[in-house]
C-alpha cells in the first residue's frame, strides 16, 4: 500500500511530504519530497546586496535565525579578509548560543508532542518565550533577529541585557533538569525512542549528516572545537556524544546535553562581555567594508564618504570565494559566496544541514513500523525553511 | 588552555599526493587574491576516479562531501562550474574541487557511487542549472514543481520579479472619498464577549 | 385510567388537570410585571435571535486547522503556548484534517508548489469556514518577490482577515482572531437549505 504523509501533517515539522510503501505496518520505502516551501533565496541573494540578505537567512532555520545570520556574517567576513573583534565575538557567541537553547527547546517541544507528552511542550515553550524576549531587548524583533552585520553588530547591546541573560542562564539547569526528569527514564519514551531509527556512524558519515545526527551515532565531529570560529577556542566546553548505535534515544540525550553545555558556554560569554565593557564597540573599525559611528560621521569627511558609499551601494569585496561553515543547531550550516568585485555576490550558495541529514530518513525508517517514521523525523530535527530555501 | 584540535591535514599536501596518483591528469589551481580556500580545478572524465582516491586513501580520508553547487558564469566559456567541498573527519581538513561545465553539453559523471549523500546535492544542481550527472539514480526535479519548465538559477533565467502596485504606479485607481467624516471610527455593535 | 396494550409505555405523563396549573397566572401592575420578567431573566433565560446565537456560537469555538507554512508558524505554536494562551478564544483545538476545521490560518510563505494544495486544503474544508492571512508574506509575498512565492494568498483562497507582521507577534494573531471573531457576529446565516418557491400550475394538477 502506497501512503502519502502530506505536506500538510501535524507532525511533519513545515510542509514536508513522504511517500511510503507499506506492507501492513511495516515500512518497505520511505521516499520524502520536498520543496514546498522553496523560496528562491539563492536566486535572489544575487539582486541584493551582503547585508541586505542577512533578513533572508532568519527566514531559512527559522528556529535559529540569529545562527543564520552569524554563518552569513562570517563567511563574508571570510570573503573580505576582516576578523571583528574580541567583545563582538564574545556577544555573537553569547547570542547564538542563547539561539541554540531556544532551538532545542522547540526541537524537544515539538518531539514530545509527536511521541504523545504533551506537557514537555508547555514547559519548553516557556523557556522559550524568555529567549524571545531577549531577542526582543536586543533587536526590536522576537523572532527574526537580523542583528548581525558583516563586521560586527547592528547596535549595541542595551544596559541590562546582560542582566536578564545572566538571570536565564543560572535558572535554565533547573529546567533541563525538568525535562530529563520528564523524560529521560519514561518507559514510555524509552520505549518509543530507544533502538528506533538508528544510524551507524559510517552511514551518517557517508550520507553527510552533521551536527546531532553525526555525534549521535558516536562520531565525535563538532566545529566550535574542530574548526573554531568567533572565538570559540576560548571557551571550555564538552562535545556530547551519542553511545548505543545512534538510535533516537542517543539524538535526543546528545541535544539535551548540548543545551547544558551551551548554558555553559553563555555563561562564560557573558563574564567575558562584562570584562569587556557593558558598552563598548561593537563594529570593526575597517571603514572600507563596515559602517562608522554616527559620531564620526558627523565630524570626519572621510567617514561621510565611507557611509554614503556603503549605504548607497554596499561595500566592494575583492574577486574570489569563500566558504565559511558553522555549528547550527541543526549540523553543519556553511554559506558559500562567489564575488566579483561588486556589492551584489555573484553566488551564494547555503549548505544547510536539514537538506543533507533528511536524506537519511529512508535508511533509518525503512523495514520499521510506520510509527517510527515520526520518531525519525521528529529526532533529525529538520526545519523546512532550511531544506527549501 | 592547551587546544584541544587534532591538527590538520594541509591542503598542499593533498594536493601533492593527488599529483603523484594521477601524474596524467590536468589539475589546475585555482589562483586569486581573495580564493581563501585552496581549489583545484580538474576535467570532468576523471573526477569519480580522484574522488574515490581521495575517500579511499588513508592519509587523506576525504570521507564526508559537504556539498555541491553549481555556478554560471554567463559570458564565459565554458559556461558552468560545478564545486565540491570535501571535508575529512580523521585528519580535520577540507578540500575544494571544481568542474567546468560547458553550455553545450552539460553532462559530469555522478559521485553518488563514491558518497551517497550526493544523491539530492546534484539533484539540486540538476533542478537549477540544468546540469545532467550521468548515472545518477534518480534524477528529476526536487525543490522546485516537477512540471516546472527552464532552470531559475542560470543567469539569463528572470527573478521573477512582480511590479507591487503602489500610488506612484497606478495612476486609474478608484480614488477614496474625499468627505473625511467617512473615516471616523464606527462604534462596533457586535462584540462576541 | 386502563392503558390499551399498544399504547406507548413510555407515555406516563398523565396531563394535569386545569386547577393545577404550573406557572401562575401572570396580573399585576406594569411594575410587578416588569420585576417578574425580572427575576425570570436572572434564572437563566435569555432573548435573542437565533442569528445571533448561532454567530456566537461560531465566533467562540473556531477550530483552526494546523497549517504552518514557515516562519509564522512558530508565533503560531507560541498561541498555544502558555504565555499567550488562545484557548480563551476558544480556539485551542488545531485540528489535523481539513474536514474537521472552520479556519485556516495560512501562516507562512506559500510557493508556487504548495499553492495547488492549499487550495485542496481549502476545498475540502466545510463550510462555514474562514481564512486568515498570517503575516506578510502570505497577504503579499512579503520580503519574496521572485518566481517561487505566490504574491499573497488572496490569489488561491478567499481571505476575511490579513494580519501584518513578520512574523506577527502572538498578540497581533489573537487581535486578527478576535476581528475575526467580530466578522462572524455581523454575519448574516442561513439555516437550513434554501428552499426554491414551488410554482404552482394554473389548470392541470
Amino acid at each position: 500500500m502506497t501512503l502519502n504523509m502530506g505536506p500538510q501533517h501535524p507532525s511533519t515539522h513545515g510542509v514536508l511530504r513522504v511517500v511510503l510503501e507499506l506492507d501492513g505496518e511495516t515500512v518497505l520505502k520511505a521516499k520524502p519530497i520536498i520543496g514546498y516551501l522553496h523560496t528562491g533565496m539563492e536566486k535572489q541573494a544575487e539582486y541584493k546586496t551582503y547585508t541586505q540578505s542577512i533578513p533572508q537567512t532568519d527566514r531559512m532555520d527559522y528556529l535559529a535565525p540569529l545562527s543564520n545570520n552569524l554563518a552569513l556574517c562570517l563567511s563574508a567576513e571570510k570573503l573580505l579578509g576582516i576578523e571583528a573583534p574580541p567583545r563582538v565575538q564574545a556577544i555573537r557567541v553569547l547570542l547564538t548560543e542563547l539561539t541554540r537553547i531556544s532551538a532545542h527547546c522547540v526541537w524537544l517541544g515539538t518531539h514530545a508532542l509527536d511521541i504523545g507528552a504533551m506537557t514537555v511542550f508547555f514547559y519548553c515553550f516557556r523557556e522559550r518565550e524568555k529567549v524571545l524576549s531577549i531577542y526582543d531587548m536586543v533587536c526590536g524583533a522576537r523572532m527574526t533577529a537580523s542583528y548581525f552585520r558583516v563586521g560586527g553588530l547592528a547596535s549595541d547591546i542595551p544596559v541590562g541585557l546582560l542582566d536578564k541573560c545572566e538571570k536565564f542562564v543560572d535558572e535554565m539547569p533547573a529546567h533541563t533538569d525538568e525535562y530529563e526528569t520528564l523524560l529521560s527514564k519514561n518507559p514510555i519514551w524509552l520505549a518509543r525512542t530507544e533502538g528506533v531509527a538508528p544510524l551507524t556512524a559510517a552511514q551518517a558519515v557517508a550520507l553527510g549528516a552533521t551536527g546531532p545526527t553525526l555525534r549521535g551515532s558516536g562520531v565525535s565531529w563538532d566545529l566550535r572545537r574542530n574548526q573554531p570560529y568567533s572565538g570559540y577556542e576560548q571557551y571550555d566546553f564538552d562535545v556530547p556524544v551519542g553511545k548505543s548505535g545512534g538510535d533516537a534515544y542517543d539524538r535526543y540525550m546528545v541535544r539535551v546535553n548540548e543545551i547544558r553545555q551551551s548554558t555553559r558556554i553563555a555563561k562564560q560569554a557573558i563574564q567575558k562581555v562584562r570584562a569587556m565593557g557593558e558598552q563598548g564597540e561593537y563594529r570593526l573599525r575597517d571603514y572600507k567594508y563596515v559602517l562608522p559611528s554616527k559620531e564620526e560621521v558627523k565630524t570626519s569627511m572621510e567617514a561621510l564618504i565611507h557611509h554614503f558609499k556603503i549605504v548607497a551601494h554596499g561595500f566592494f569585496p575583492p574577486v574570489g570565494e569563500a566558504y565559511q561553515a558553522i555549528e547550527a543547531p541543526k549540523g553543519e550550516l556553511g554559506f558559500y559566496f562567489i564575488s566579483d568585485g561588486t556589492p551584489r555576490p555573484w553566488r551564494m550558495k547555503v549548505r544547510s544541514p536539514s537538506f543533507v541529514n533528511l536524506q537519511t530518513l529512508p535508511t533509518m525508517v525503512e523495514g520499521r513500523l510506520v510509527a517510527d517514521v515520526i520518531t525519525a523525523i521528529g529526532s533529525l530535527d529538520i526545519v523546512l525553511g532550511e531544506i527549501d530555501r | 588552555m592547551a587546544d584541544p584540535r587534532p591538527q590538520g591535514l594541509s591542503p598542499e599536501v593533498v594536493e601533492q599526493r593527488l599529483r603523484e596518483r594521477f601524474p596524467d591528469a590536468e589539475f589546475r589551481r585555482q589562483m586569486g587574491e581573495a580564493v581563501r580556500d585552496h581549489t583545484l580545478y580538474l576535467p570532468a572524465d576523471r573526477l569519480v576516479e580522484v574522488c574515490t582516491f581521495l575517500r579511499d586513501d588513508p592519509e587523506l580520508a576525504f570521507t564526508m562531501l559537504v556539498s555541491v553547487s553549481g555556478v554560471d558564469y554567463l559570458p564565459r566559456d565554458p559556461r558552468f562550474e560545478v564545486v565540491y567541498h570535501l571535508l575529512s573527519i580523521p585528519k580535520n581538513a577540507r578540500f575544494v574541487l571544481k568542474v567546468e561545465v560547458r553550455e553545450e553539453d552539460p553532462k559530469v559523471p555522478t559521485v553518488t557511487g563514491v558518497w551517497p549523500t550526493a544523491n539530492w546535492l546534484e539533484r539540486e544542481t540538476y533542478d537549477f542549472y540544468g546540469i545532467a550527472f550521468t548515472g545518477h539514480p534518480d534524477l528529476q526535479r526536487i525543490l522546485l514543481p516537477e512540471e516546472w519548465v527552464g532552470w531559475p538559477l542560470r543567469k539569463d533565467s528572470p527573478l521573477g520579479y512582480q511590479e507591487v502596485a503602489f500610488t506612484h504606479n497606478t495612476p486609474d485607481r478608484e480614488k477614496p472619498d474625499p468627505d473625511l467624516k467617512k473615516l471616523a471610527p464606527k462604534k462596533v455593535k457586535y462584540r462576541a464577549h | 385510567m386502563a392503558e390499551p396494550k399498544n399504547e406507548n409505555p413510555f407515555r406516563v405523563l398523565t396531563p394535569r388537570p386545569a386547577s393545577e396549573s404550573v406557572v401562575a397566572p401572570v396580573t399585576g401592575t406594569p411594575a410587578e410585571l416588569e420585576q417578574s420578567v425580572r427575576e425570570e431573566v436572572e434564572r437563566g433565560i435569555l432573548f435573542t435571535s437565533v442569528e445571533k446565537m448561532v454567530n456566537w456560537a461560531r465566533a467562540n469555538a473556531i477550530w483552526p486547522l494546523g497549517f504552518g507554512l514557515a516562519c509564522c508558524a512558530i508565533e503560531m505554536m507560541a498561541i498555544v503556548g502558555p504565555r499567550f494562551d488562545i484557548s480563551r478564544f476558544g480556539a485551542e483545538v488545531f485540528r489535523a484534517s481539513p474536514r474537521q476545521a472552520d479556519l485556516m490560518i495560512v501562516a507562512g510563505r506559500v510557493s508556487v508548489k504548495m499553492a495547488p494544495v492549499v487550495r485542496q486544503l481549502y476545498d475540502q474544508m466545510p463550510d462555514p469556514k474562514w481564512v486568515i492571512s498570517m503575516g506578510a508574506c502570505a497577504s503579499c509575498g512579503g520580503v519574496f518577490n521572485n518566481y517561487a512565492i505566490v504574491q499573497g494568498v488572496d490569489k488561491i483562497v478567499p481571505v476575511d482577515v490579513y494580519v501584518p507582521g513578520c512574523p506577527p507577534r502572538p498578540e497581533g494573531l489573537i487581535h486578527g482572531i478576535m476581528k475575526l471573531q467580530e466578522k462572524i457576529m455581523a454575519s448574516r446565516v442561513e439555516l437550513g437549505p434554501v428552499v426554491p418557491k414551488k410554482k404552482t400550475k394554473k389548470g392541470a394538477a
